[in-house]
């Protein structure tokens, strides 16, 4: 009873980390087609330039912050000079090309920082006691913040100006277009929007299991996981999802081991392409 | 087609046969090793291409068939003795075949991305099962065997020599390329090729469409298992890092790189990727594919159809 209780706080965790992962990947894909196969390697990159930063200046915050602007910016780079010529052709070239940009990315993190993992030191060092175990502060903490930067992406979409331009070109990006919103500049916005979520996930996740150049591919596959199972393009859902999926791990992971315990989303995932494959959090589309 | 582009075309195929054949004979050691692995990864990305070149589907899995093909044959020439080739050829082939049916029953329902990903999952699957079952397949050490010799029963006996293993290996791929090439000329392959062009048109015509589908990726299945055990004989080994996603990975640069929808493009794709990755790799060690990534994107935007895309018509006469 007690592991269960534990095993949820963990999922819970994990799941609103891996929300703010799939939150950025769902939005690219919702506004442009695109199936960012590069979007864990930038989790990957953010978490090295946050571990950089701590090292230089100490602070987490700060780290966090310079993270987050680097990646969006090297996001934003990305898209135009990769996915741009892409636009409007089969929606399969864009894996392709995000594929490369993956292979090139993990090298580089491998050029850049070694293969040695990294750990990033937590920001808030309390720990509180859960049962016989001594649970950190900062793992609940960073789910609450996760939480807060997916709460203010929902409220950018909805309340402001350019958050209605973004919504508007993923309805109909020739209506948009045609109404004058720029939407060359609203696909680099949104790619450098899921670029900065994406750094902000590795720079929190750093401090729970140390940050390597082959974490990327993880993060990719289980995103890609989440935004599947919760309905492509779907915000919503995706968080759902995520937090559904990593409890079942979470829970799967009490009887085999962790390795394994990833099978139970690879089987949840099948199943939902099969019986629902618009979604399992979605409400039914007519 | 007028006769002399398939006159030209049969010439061309004599021409480098012979060349393939005369390789082992001239080519220094480490040359003639790297000429047969081509060859192998060409097959995979050759099996690979019936789904990516002719079908539409993009497998993100093909390491999952390679990798059964591998342990397939590994378990055969570890538990028969004494060794037999063609048993551990049979065995790899039903492996993969097993896992081949259990994949295209499911991830054919599904289209575009979504068979990538499901593909992509299954491999992972298999991935996960292979590396953590550490009784059966060895896990992260995977299995070691000695290589069986070739022995048809009252016609020849010998060990491999490296050059012997290359002619079988060419005799191999050439025989599934001639093979492939038949069936992607057949009414069956043609069918395919709708599916790829205009799937609902495909559909209306009265094609059965998914049933077609599961036997691409089947047909798929099979030849990349067949590669996984010649890698298998070549290597001496089966590991799981072969059955890892990376493998998938390189199956479709191959493919993308030499030109998609015409069984000969990945294996120059293949090959074009090997040679590039050993010249760049002398120069910048584990780190050739930044390069060899940013070339792969490169020709993604700007070459889409791969070196060998423009000669698509003239190679599918």
């Amino acid at each position: 009873m007690e592991q269960i209780i534990i095993q949820t706080v963990n999922g819970l965790v994990n799941g609103m980390i891996l929300a703010l992962v799939a939150s950025g990947l769902t939005l690219i894909f919702g506004i442009m087609d695109v199936v960012n196969f590069a979007h864990g390697d930038l989790v990957m990159l953010g978490a090295f330039v946050g571990a950089t930063t701590v090292a230089t200046t100490g602070s987490f915050w700060i780290a966090l912050v310079v993270a987050v602007l680097t990646i969006a910016i090297f996001g934003a780079l990305l898209q135009v000079t990769t996915l741009r010529p892409l636009l409007g052709r089969d929606p399969l070239t864009t894996i392709l090309a995000t594929f490369g940009m993956s292979l090139v990315l993990q090298k580089y993190a491998i050029w850049q920082w070694g293969p040695t993992a990294r750990a990033i030191r937590e920001p808030i060092s309390g720990q509180f006691t859960l049962f016989y175990l001594q649970y950190p502060w900062y793992r609940l903490g960073a789910a609450l913040f996760a939480g807060l930067i997916i709460g203010a992406l929902y409220l950018f979409l909805r309340r402001a100006t350019f958050g209605v331009w973004i919504r508007a070109s993923m309805q109909d990006r020739l209506m948009a277009q045609a109404m004058g919103i720029p939407v060359p500049l609203v696909h680099a916005v949104v790619f450098a929007i899921g670029a900065g979520m994406a750094a902000s996930s590795g720079v929190l996740f750093g401090p729970l299991a140390g940050v390597t150049h082959n974490m990327g591919f993880d993060f990719t596959l289980r995103a890609f996981i989440v935004v599947v199972v919760g309905g492509m393009g779907n915000l919503g859902g995706s968080i759902l999802a995520a937090i559904f999926i990593s409890l079942l791990e979470a829970y799967a992971s009490l009887i085999v081991t962790p390795a394994q315990a990833v099978i139970v989303s690879f089987v949840v995932l099948i199943l939902t392409l099969l019986f629902r494959p618009t979604g399992l959090f979605v409400p039914t589309p007519k | 087609m007028p006769p002399r582009s398939h006159t030209a075309y049969w010439a061309w195929f004599t021409v480098i046969l012979i060349l393939l054949i005369v390789a082992p004979l001239v080519l220094p050691e480490f040359w003639r090793r790297f000429v047969t692995e081509i060859l192998i990864w060409g097959l995979l990305a050759m099996s690979s291409d019936i789904l990516i070149g002719y079908t539409g589907m993009v497998s993100f899995g093909h390491s999952a068939f390679f990798g059964l093909g591998m342990y397939g044959a590994a378990a055969a020439l570890l538990t028969v003795k004494p060794a037999n080739l063609w048993l551990a050829l049979l065995a790899g082939l039903v492996a993969a075949g097993v896992v081949g049916a259990f994949v295209a029953f499911f991830a054919t329902r599904l289209r575009e991305i979504y068979f990538s990903i499901t593909t992509l999952v299954f491999s992972q699957i298999f991935y996960v099962i292979i590396f953590t079952w550490t009784e059966v397949t060895g896990g992260e050490n995977g299995l070691t065997f000695s290589q069986p010799a070739f022995r048809i029963p009252g016609l020849v006996d010998f060990r491999f020599t490296p050059a012997s293993l290359h002619w079988f290996v060419l005799a191999v791929v050439v025989l599934s390329y001639l093979l492939l090439r038949r069936i992607t000329q057949s009414p069956f392959g043609m069918v395919l090729q709708s599916i790829k062009e205009n799937e609902p048109r495909t559909r209306a015509i009265g094609y059965h469409v998914e049933r077609y589908k599961i036997v691409a990726v089947m047909l798929s299945g099979l030849f990349a298992g067949l590669a996984g055990v010649l890698y298998a004989l070549q290597n001496k080994f089966a590991a799981p890092d072969f059955v890892f996603f990376v493998v998938s990975g390189e199956v479709v640069i191959f493919n993308v790189m030499g030109g998609m929808g015409t069984l000969v493009g990945p294996i120059a794709g293949a090959a074009f990727f090997l040679v590039l990755r050993e010249v760049v790799s002398r120069y910048l060690i584990e780190y050739y594919l930044i390069p060899v990534g940013i070339i792969f994107t490169a020709m993604v935007i700007f070459l889409p159809q791969g070196l060998l895309g423009f000669l698509k018509r003239r190679l599918n006469t």
